[in-house]
């Protein structure tokens, strides 16, 4: 049976496309056939994330409206032969589909594809109802931030009264050094205000602007984000699978900062 | 003494973020702005006027959460704070 899961954080640059990236990545990795759709009409994103972006023909809006056939839009990726795209349009605007035209195009999907993610562009309006029309489970993306998490709980509040009944939380680019002084807020304290289950926490890693200026996703590399989107996967597919404690320095830095300070 | 209190207590950023939100969320969830409100704070002071003295100033009121009382977890609930200047004497 196929699943289709929203990615989706109500405010904008939290790391909605890059968790859609990593976690389709991860999915295809563990044998399961996935398509990613980029829905963020008019700022397409998600093929550059995934270093596809030279392999466009055609996409979402040309499938809605008819100019293409929905196998001749979906681009193959470079790395998993069962993973695919189906790219945004960049010239056009929120308005060229509708709710009703997504759970058409999702449902047709669903005939080949275990799982089917929608990358949500940020924001409350048209992208995001479309976006959320045909999807069986949302997966909300947040930082620790005052701001990202009061989004989150608007965007919660929109799902649930959507009737979508299950929603996920995944905490972004979270530092443990700060958590520990105390000027970051912790794990605990997000999933306290926002009420809702933890399916993954990601550190903040230079290595994921690295995968990015190079469109490699790095789930499953031997990184620290690479890690967690790797645990994210496999609590997807429904495994448990514990909740990593991050090194928050490494002993060499350690040393290293023992010599700056002049001890 | 000063030292160990500002040891004891002290309040990180973290810990502002946190109450912070949990301000903020309680309005944004009520649905409820700050005009509707003052209009919720003036027929409160209006209908308890009639009966006693109230320090209109120093009266408080505000959305928040509170532990019901059905034992369903936290509730939204309206919290006032109004200060009796004199209670009239009943005619």
């Amino acid at each position: 049976m196929s699943e289709v899961i929203v990615i989706t954080s109500g405010k904008g640059g939290v790391g909605k496309t890059t968790t859609t990236a990593n976690i389709g990545t991860g999915l295809a990795k563990l044998g399961k056939k996935v398509v990613m759709i980029d829905t963020d009409i008019g700022l397409r994103n998600l093929d550059v994330v995934m270093g596809l972006e030279n392999r466009i023909v055609y996409n979402l809006v040309d499938v809605v409206e008819g100019n293409c056939r929905l196998k001749q839009a979906l681009i193959k990726d470079k790395r998993y032969s069962n993973l695919f795209l189906l790219p945004s349009a960049q010239t056009r605007d929120k308005s060229a589909v509708s709710p009703e035209q997504m759970r058409k195009l999702v449902d047709e999907l669903r005939k080949d594809f275990d799982y089917i993610l929608l990358d949500c562009p940020a924001g409350i309006e048209q992208g995001f109802k479309n976006a959320i029309a045909g999807a069986d489970r949302a997966i909300i993306v947040t930082t620790p931030e005052v701001s990202a998490i009061r989004d989150a709980d608007r965007i919660i509040g929109l799902l649930e009264a959507e009737e979508l009944k299950k929603i996920e939380l995944v905490i972004n680019r979270i530092r443990m050094d700060m958590v520990k002084r105390g000027d970051m807020m912790s794990v605990e304290d997000v999933v306290d205000i926002l009420a809702i289950d933890l399916i993954g926490v990601v550190p903040d890693d230079e290595s994921i602007v690295i995968a990015t200026n190079e469109g490699e996703p790095l789930v499953g590399s031997d990184t620290q984000a690479g890690k967690a989107f790797a645990n994210i996967c496999h609590r997807v597919l429904g495994e448990e699978v514990p909740i990593m404690e991050f090194e928050t320095e490494s002993i060499l830095k350690k040393i290293a900062n023992l010599f700056k300070r002049g001890y | 003494m000063g030292f160990m209190d500002g040891f004891l207590r002290k309040k990180t950023s973290g810990n502002t973020a946190k109450d912070r939100l949990k301000l903020v969320l309680v309005s944004d969830r009520a649905n409820c702005s700050p005009e509707t409100m003052e209009l919720i704070k003036n027929d409160i002071i209006k209908v308890i006027s009639k009966y006693m003295e109230i320090d209109t100033d120093g009266l408080d009121i505000q959305i928040t959460q509170m532990e019901s009382d059905g034992g369903h977890g936290n509730v939204p609930a309206i919290y006032a704070n109004i200060p009796i200047k004199e209670l009239r004497s009943p005619r």
